[in-house]
């Protein structure tokens, strides 16, 4: 069954589908034939050890990395095929790094409007009136007028998820969001990322926090070298793995004390 | 005249010795820490001895009093300043508006040129390979080829193609051209270093939002770039200021020119230390807020570590 043909089943586009997407820098293969589909308003985890491919595949799925193979579509356009306009996929697909790379020369509302109002040519006062609610919305509302730097992690993790979502996005994409954070910072980005999944926004998260995914995915995938090795929902593949190499990870886990 | 002449020069070495003293007093402190009023007293002493036995080579040399003669004599130097065409020679104290004046114009087109030679250089994609290949030949060329030549070669070599606009210029502009030739192509790779500074992630963090390559640039790039860059661009002007004068060559009366045509003219190189002294009233201004701003990064970074 093609993708299209699977949208067709299910009466609507799978927000993301990824079709044996290889990825190589160089001689070093990083994704190696990853098939995935994403529903809309769905949540999946990208679990793994670093270096397994979960960063690259998020950067593959928003362009920022060009594929080596395979194809992609989101929201039922393939996004790899020659001539398309990358500028315009990317504004609707939402990332978020690990290093919260937020423009260090611009306020926290520079921050959020910048996109808005220059890829998408909204109106100054409707994107700062937009940036303004978005801060406020995740108590950030204070903050608005200062720079980067004078911000806790968590804070500025928590605006450039703000600075993401002021462009609409359809779909997030989060990189390891929490992995930078001090443990104390850690819970109120996660319950950002928990408020947008209850407002059925459709995410594909790599993390590292093993509680938070059983918590809010509805399918988890392990990946390995490059290849998703088991994808099943928390439930199962964290009770009963069935997989050795996925069994090996979580043990690995739990002895670390992460689980 | 010159009888008085001695005197004014110790009591203008005197007069300046406690100001260095102080200067290096209040940065002692900070660099010896713990030292406090002791280390102030050993920088202060150890200036005025530096300085005063400068001073005492200065006026014991076998040459001394014919050297204040012919380099110091204040009523040459007022004369070679104020300037008096009647008598064969020019005002060096207005000659030197013609140098900031060249310094001005010279400085706009260098940042915009430069700006243009680095962007190509820093540009991707096949389609640009020739301007890239261009850009790296130019600035090859111009880092390479002493200033003064290439002063001489737009100077002389432009007016004598005896074109409508091109060969009909001023010598001034076409010491701008050549200073713009010539600095543009060190200051496109100091522009190429602030834009190599700014991490990949930010360039990942502005494309991922949907802006354009031009829009992350103008916006997010460029910005932080620039920032990194104040003290070298400073540092290239601060050279500019006074690499005007080799437009001299040319034979636009600007300061140096000036104080050249003077000492010819009336056998007193007085006029040189006048130029000079203009030159500095230029230059250390800039390289104090040069400091100022290095500073002020340095505080800064290291504020941001704490955080």
């Amino acid at each position: 069954m093609t993708p299209e043909q699977a949208a067709a089943a299910s009466g609507r586009d799978p927000a993301i589908v990824v079709e044996g997407v290889s990825k190589s820098f160089g001689p070093n293969q990083v994704l190696d034939g990853i098939d995935l589909s994403v529903a809309a308003h769905e949540v999946i985890c990208l679990i793994g050890a670093s270096g397994s491919g979960k960063s690259t595949l998020l950067r593959c799925i928003n362009l920022l990395e060009p594929i080596s193979g395979g194809r992609i579509w989101l929201l039922g356009q393939d996004v790899t095929a020659p001539g398309i306009d990358a500028n315009a996929v990317r504004r609707q697909v939402g990332i978020v790094f690990q290093s919260y790379n937020l423009f260090p020369h611009m306020t926290v509302l520079a921050n959020v409007t910048l996109a808005p109002a220059k890829a998408l040519r909204m109106p100054r006062a409707q994107a700062d009136a937009a940036a303004t609610e978005l801060l406020a919305r995740f108590g950030l509302a204070d903050k608005r007028g200062e720079y980067p730097d004078r911000l806790s992690g968590g804070q500025q993790q928590r605006v450039a998820i703000v600075r993401a979502l002021a462009m609409q996005p359809q779909i997030m994409l989060l990189d390891e969001v929490t992995s930078a954070l001090d443990p104390e910072l850690v819970a109120e980005v996660l319950d950002v990322i928990r408020e947008l999944a209850a407002s059925g926004m459709t995410m594909l998260i790599a993390t590292h926090e093993m509680g938070f995914a059983r918590d809010i995915a509805s399918k988890v995938c392990f990946l390995e070298e490059g290849r998703i090795i088991e994808e099943a929902p928390p439930a199962e593949l964290f009770t009963e793995p069935k997989d050795d190499r996925t069994r090996r990870f979580l043990r690995r886990i739990v002895d670390a004390g992460r689980m | 005249m010159t009888g008085d002449q001695p005197d004014s020069l110790a009591a203008g070495l005197s007069a300046g010795t406690p100001a260095a003293g102080f200067g290096t007093a209040g940065r002692g402190p900070r660099l010896l820490s713990g030292g406090g009023r002791r280390a102030t007293v050993i920088s202060t002493a150890s200036t005025v001895i530096v300085l005063a036995a400068l001073a005492l080579v200065f006026l014991a040399a076998p040459g001394s009093s014919q050297v204040r003669h012919t380099f110091f004599d204040a009523h040459d130097m007022w004369q070679s300043f104020v300037g008096n065409p009647s008598k064969g020679y020019y005002s060096v104290g207005e000659a030197i508006w013609l140098n900031i004046r060249m310094f001005l114009a010279a400085e706009v087109l260098i940042l915009v040129l430069a700006l243009v030679i680095a962007l190509i250089r820093q540009s991707a994609g096949p389609a640009l390979f020739p301007l890239r290949v261009l850009a790296m030949i130019y600035v090859d060329f111009f880092r390479g080829v002493p200033l003064l030549l290439v002063m001489y070669a737009v100077g002389f070599g432009l007016p004598a193609l005896r074109l409508s606009f091109v060969s009909t210029q001023s010598f001034a502009v076409y010491g701008v051209v050549a200073l713009t030739l010539s600095y543009s192509a060190y200051v496109s790779e100091v522009y190429r270093a602030g834009l190599n500074s700014v991490h990949q992630s930010q360039v990942a963090a502005a494309r991922s939002l949907g802006l354009s390559h031009g829009t992350s640039l103008r916006y997010v790039i460029l910005p932080q770039a620039i920032r990194n860059i104040v003290p070298p661009l400073l540092n290239d002007f601060i050279s500019l200021q006074k690499d005007t004068a080799l437009v001299g060559v040319l034979g636009a009366i600007e300061a140096n020119q000036a104080a050249q045509i003077y000492g010819s003219t009336v056998f007193n190189y007085s006029s040189l230390t006048v130029a000079a002294i203009l030159f500095l009233i230029l230059t250390i201004p800039l390289a104090r807020f040069t400091d100022r701003l290095i500073d002020r990064d340095r505080r800064r970074r290291l504020a941001g570590a704490v955080r």
